[in-house]
């Protein structure tokens, strides 16, 4: 079967981001910028459906700037077979992205889609289970494991209280959590063989999508600092101040 | 105007992040309606009309919410929600997994995790792990929203006196089914409802250490998490991850534990009100937040640290 994996561009998780003096947003200047962590993830789980002989072909896709290529060579020298890019300078909100991927979907008919849980930047979680919602799929959201048996795809997820394993009907959307794998590096001779595999440049217009949104940021602050604190010298003096100063315990 | 809560509950009883939730729709104002959506949920709806400030329950008792699959109960919202100026839920695992497909039905963009409500169609919010926080506007006819609990005091659960209605409306979607669940016991606090958090990262070395934390959690009535290292390394399972992709907590006390203190840790804990460190690295970046910090090896440290209180 056919996987489709969204990848996303997003700024290193090792970056501390500052916020722009202007309050306008956060400061992407000559930041390191990567493929986001869960998306690493989703492309893991789609090369390991492969080696197992379950898909037979993985494209990639992501919905970003010109620069977006890089995390899809990436993806291709993870295993990915094909690459797609919907070129978009202007930052998406996530209905416009699923939008875009539900005309991507319509396009290439995969039987599984992945994605990230959520992009470590606009940190929203919403992409997976509105693009499953448009498709009309069913959704296996925070999946730290995913079996597919026959027509349907068991999907174990991640739950506020432990895990949770629900049935799905093929064709559908897994997002995936932290623990559904260890992602694995490039290797130098694959990332070579990536620089020759296709990848196919579209634009929202020419999939016909409307990229208009009904909310727009008006500001962008840094979080308020807390106090410095002290170093206390024993566990003494930590728990006589607990007690009497911050009077918590 | 009025305000549809979806209620998140285990059919016998009202989850404590829904009151929270309310409190963010009372913030927003408005006539404040509760959806309970469940299975066998009378108890749960019974609860929801006794919250303050709600004025009607509605409850749709189907088998086919019973487990809250997100392909069964969000064609339920969004048909019930378009009466609604908001759809709120509380930013759990499963208010995360059913609103955005909500949304997408309405066919309006979701605002996630709310922390303030500035005015009805303005709100903020944490960005890229908790270091910036964004002021967004929705022109949206419908506003549909996820509620980050620690950002608003729950609501009063007795004092109301709400009709509860009983709905019906949708069913079986049949594209998904409930095989098995497995849920972490604990007698301990809840972790995002709890007053005093311990928190026990790589510095546990393994899961047995972690009885230690047991020990003082037990002592302090307080409720124990973990770091993604913790929680990587097999010592606990994930559902005591704190963080960016784990859970959200502000209690009164947070007692990191052999935790540096990364960006994506901070993101899930920086909003407690007093945060205490214990490491035995002088130079962990916990220390920077931490309004108590004791550099001490955390196996002397813990057990006197029982001791004393």
């Amino acid at each position: 079967m056919k996987v489709l994996v969204a990848v996303k561009r997003v700024v290193d998780y090792n970056v501390k981001v500052r916020v722009k003096a202007d309050n306008s947003g956060v400061d992407l200047a000559n930041v390191k910028m990567s493929m986001n962590p869960f998306c690493e993830i989703a492309v893991e789980e789609a090369v390991r459906l492969k080696e197992k002989g379950v898909a037979s072909e993985i494209v990639v896709v992501s919905i970003g700037p010109t620069a977006a290529q890089e995390q899809l060579r990436t993806a291709l020298a993870l295993g990915a077979d094909r690459a797609i890019l919907v070129e978009s300078g202007d930052e998406l909100n996530s209905l416009a992205v699923a939008k875009l991927l539900k005309a991507v979907v319509d396009k290439e008919q995969p039987q599984l889609v992945i994605l990230g849980k959520q992009a470590i930047d606009s940190d929203n979680n919403q992409t997976g289970q509105m693009l499953a919602a448009l498709s009309g799929y069913a959704q296996g959201t925070f999946a730290s494991k995913v079996e597919v048996a026959g027509d349907k795809v068991n999907v174990t997820r991640e739950i506020d209280g432990g895990l949770q394993t629900v049935a799905l009907n093929l064709p559908a959307i897994v997002t995936t959590d932290l623990r559904l794998n260890e992602p694995r590096y490039a290797s130098l001779p694959n990332i070579m063989k990536a620089k020759k595999k296709p990848l196919e440049v579209v634009t929202p217009e020419t999939l016909g999508v409307s990229t208009a949104s009904t909310v727009k940021t008006l500001k962008v602050e840094a979080p308020a600092t807390r106090s410095a604190g002290i170093k206390v010298k024993s566990v003494a003096e930590l728990v006589e101040k607990l007690k009497n100063e911050a009077k918590v315990i | 105007m009025a305000i549809l809560v979806v209620a998140e509950h285990t059919n016998a009883a009202l989850a404590a992040a829904t009151l929270n939730t309310i409190a963010a729709a009372q913030a927003i104002g408005g006539d404040i309606h509760v959806l309970v959506a469940g299975a066998g949920c009378g108890a749960a709806a019974d609860a929801a009309g006794k919250v303050a400030g709600v004025s009607k329950v509605l409850v749709a008792d189907n088998a086919a919410f019973a487990h809250q699959l997100p392909e069964n109960v969000a064609p339920l919202v969004a048909e019930l929600g378009k009466g609604y100026s908001h759809i709120l839920a509380a930013a759990t695992s499963n208010g995360k997994n059913i609103l955005p497909r909500v949304a997408a039905q309405l066919d309006v963009d979701q605002i996630s995790e709310i922390i303030a409500v500035e005015s009805a169609d303005t709100f903020k919010r944490p960005i890229y792990a908790g270091n910036a926080i964004a002021t967004v506007q929705s022109s949206a006819a419908v506003k549909v929203i996820t509620v980050r609990a620690t950002g608003f005091d729950p609501v009063a659960a007795e004092g109301g006196s709400a009709a509860v209605e009983a709905v019906a409306v949708g069913g079986d979607a049949g594209k998904s089914a409930f095989v098995g669940e497995e849920l972490a016991k604990s007698d301990r606090p809840e972790l995002t409802a709890a007053k005093i958090v311990v928190s026990g990262g790589r510095g546990m070395q393994n899961g047995d250490n972690f009885k230690h934390l047991y020990a003082l959690a037990d002592k302090l009535g307080a409720a124990v998490g973990a770091s993604r290292a913790a929680v990587d390394a097999g010592f606990v399972p994930n559902d005591m991850q704190v963080g960016q992709t784990g859970k959200i907590v502000a209690p009164e006390l947070y007692i990191a534990v052999g935790i540096s203190g990364a960006i994506q840790h901070l993101a899930g804990m920086k909003d407690s009100k007093v945060i205490v460190a214990i490491n035995k690295d002088e130079d962990a970046p916990i220390f920077q937040v931490a309004d108590y910090g004791l550099v001490a090896d955390l196996f002397e440290a813990i057990p006197e640290f029982e001791n004393l209180v």
